[in-house]
């Protein structure tokens, strides 16, 4: 009975979609489930986290049917702490939607497909079998395709069909690997995959496997040379749609490469960890630069989202328990502080009106709040001591000395400055200088958008300084995935 | 024949990327359906094509050397209704957005910075 754990945090939030598809005209109502319901959801994700904490990973056999034949859903630690961290964000969107989206975009099935991603995310962060999770990546995909044009602006159906076309072409590729992977060891479970691997012969073409994943995986996370398609279609559309993308979907690709190359293809760590090391200090490099080339305030934050992935690709390419424990710390983190900046940026550019740098001046005098917000945000961001983004990058880079990779852990810092730079530019041009006296000064908009920001603030904030209460579950988490040999016994009960 | 049906997917899946490399947006359409072909092709030959009985149970036989491999033909299933969707959301897309931008040439759907 307990095991129906595990699939609670996707039906809930599907049966939610489905609900309020019926009366999406009603917007008040809609507007005020929406809220209760994700509400629930958190905090039913919240005890399913304390139990997991307790009493060790929650496996569902989905249909009575056992490990390997049927579809297996795995809540361990890692899954469910990513599960809790997607709903925070989601009761963040859902209060923060209401002030930024037009009643138009709202009646139009804003909350359904809200859900719907949601379902995917939660689905692909808690499955454990490899095909299932592509169904669940086409789950949080096509969501995410109808909120990427909602609205329909020009602008928008023009960006939006490079996303979709280069996420239907990885999807694809995504396929072909699952069915070359099949091919070889003769199942989809992950658990049974990992199980089987090790008995392979012919390690090299399990080694072009894991490649091919890593270039599915990496083309959803936007790693260098992959991150192309992102930062164009993540600023066109509404700022809650943005922090959805910005917070979740990257990082499901992330999670997938960290949960694929933790369990899977650990055979031949020596070539592609190397070769992981070498992307991710591409990926800082490539990202801080895109983030430092442009004056369009949403763009400077979505460049930031591919640093941070570099960031969390050392841990996984370092490979060591202090470096695994710093990449969980760092997903975390970054999740929430992406989300909190992508609506920051969303209210400063309702509020102006314009999303260039240029043309604004002396916001402080007018919202002192949303000022020093962003400046905490900022901070949070680059890592400075007392808050979130320190402790993570603090454990990757030791892990990193650990190891010997002085190079990265150099490249790392100077990413972390120059991520700092690029946030402090936005913060000094457009908050700073004189008092702009022309501008229509909207108090009461202003207060609607800053309350969801506060509330993520609240976490990010609560992760660095309460790092004692947070970190021994990370380390747990990071013992896990360094022990593989747990999640297989758990799932296939040998 | 898994020879055979390996140069075909080839096949379809370069066809599919030289589509997709086009400027016109329906030939790019064309491309990923080209390449979903290849894609489900493949599943169906690497889940091994020895000749058997299709996967139904009949007349009592329950030996499972009879029949095909039914797991990759699900797979299939499923990522055909998938890519079926997808397919069909891009076209409803690119009319709009062609529409829109009074234009289906990738090169102009370009856009500059600050729009």
């Amino acid at each position: 009975m307990i095991s129906n754990l595990a699939v609670l945090p996707i039906v809930i939030p599907m049966i939610a979609g489905i609900l309020l598809a019926f009366f999406h005209k009603k917007i008040p109502l809609v507007r005020s489930l929406a809220k209760i319901l994700t509400t629930t959801n958190t905090l039913v994700v919240l005890f399913i986290w304390l139990y997991v904490k307790e009493n060790g990973a929650v496996i569902l056999e989905t249909g009575g049917w056992e490990a390997p034949y049927g579809i297996i859903l795995v809540a361990d630690l890692l899954s469910i702490t990513l599960v809790l961290t997607t709903n925070i964000i989601g009761i963040a969107a859902v209060f923060y939607a209401p002030a930024s989206l037009s009643k138009k975009q709202e009646e139009f099935y804003f909350y359904t497909f809200f859900f719907l991603l949601i379902t995917g995310v939660s689905g692909a962060f808690i499955t454990g079998d490899l095909f299932n999770l592509f169904v669940f990546f086409e789950v949080l995909l096509m969501a995410s395709y109808a909120l990427i044009v909602l609205g329909g602006g020009k602008v928008q159906l023009r960006e939006s069909i490079k996303y979709v076309l280069i996420n239907l072409f990885s999807s694809m590729l995504f396929v072909t690997a699952v069915a070359f992977l099949y091919s070889v060891v003769g199942t989809v479970n992950m658990a049974h995959i990992a199980e089987r691997v090790q008995g392979v012969e012919q390690k090299g073409i399990l080694t072009t496997i894991g490649i091919l994943l890593f270039f599915v995986f990496g083309t959803k996370a936007a790693l260098f040379p992959l991150y192309y398609w992102l930062p164009k279609p993540y600023t066109v559309p509404n700022p809650v749609v943005s922090a959805l993308f910005g917070a979740l979907l990257t990082k499901v690709g992330i999670y997938s490469i960290l949960r694929v190359f933790t369990l899977i293809f650990i055979h031949d760590t020596d070539f592609t960890h190397t070769f992981f090391l070498w992307i991710a200090g591409l990926t800082l490099i490539f990202g801080v630069i895109g983030a430092l080339s442009t004056n369009n305030i949403k763009l400077i934050v979505a460049y930031n989202i591919i640093p941070a992935v570099g960031f969390m690709l050392i841990g996984i390419a370092i490979f060591n328990e202090t470096s695994l424990s710093g990449t969980v710390y760092y997903l975390i983190h970054d999740m929430i502080i992406k989300a909190a900046l992508f609506l920051l940026v969303g209210a400063v550019v309702y509020l102006t009106g314009t999303t260039d740098l240029r043309k604004m001046k002396g916001l402080i005098h007018h919202y002192p709040l949303l000022g020093w917000l962003f400046f905490l945000s900022s901070f949070v961001l680059a890592g400075i001591p007392p808050f979130s983004g320190f402790i993570g990058k603090l454990q990757l880079l030791k892990g990193a000395f650990e190891e010997g990779e002085i190079l990265i852990v150099i490249v790392g810092l100077l990413a972390s400055l120059l991520i700092l730079l690029s946030m402090i530019r936005i913060f000094i041009q457009a908050f700073w200088g004189e008092k702009d006296e022309t501008v229509t000064v909207n108090k009461a908009a202003a207060r609607r958008f800053t309350l969801p920001v506060v509330f993520l603030l609240f976490f990010s904030v609560f992760l660095g300084v309460g790092a004692e209460l947070i970190f021994p579950s990370v380390e747990q988490i990071a013992d896990y995935l360094m022990n593989p040999e747990i999640y297989i016994q758990s799932v296939l009960k040998e | 024949m898994e020879i055979i049906m390996s140069i075909l997917a080839g096949i379809l899946f370069t066809t599919g990327i030289y589509n997709l490399l086009q400027k016109q947006l329906l030939r790019i359409i064309i491309g990923t359906g080209l390449i979903s072909h290849g894609a489900h092709l493949f599943i169906l030959t690497m889940g091994k094509l020895k000749t058997g009985l299709p996967p139904i149970l009949e007349h009592g036989d329950t030996n499972p050397d009879h029949y095909t491999d039914p797991l990759p033909q699900a797979l299939i299933l499923t990522s055909i209704v998938i890519s079926f969707g997808v397919t069909s959301l891009l076209l409803v897309l690119a009319y709009r957005a062609s529409k829109e931008n009074e234009t289906d040439n990738m090169d102009l759907l370009r856009g500059n910075e600050n729009d």
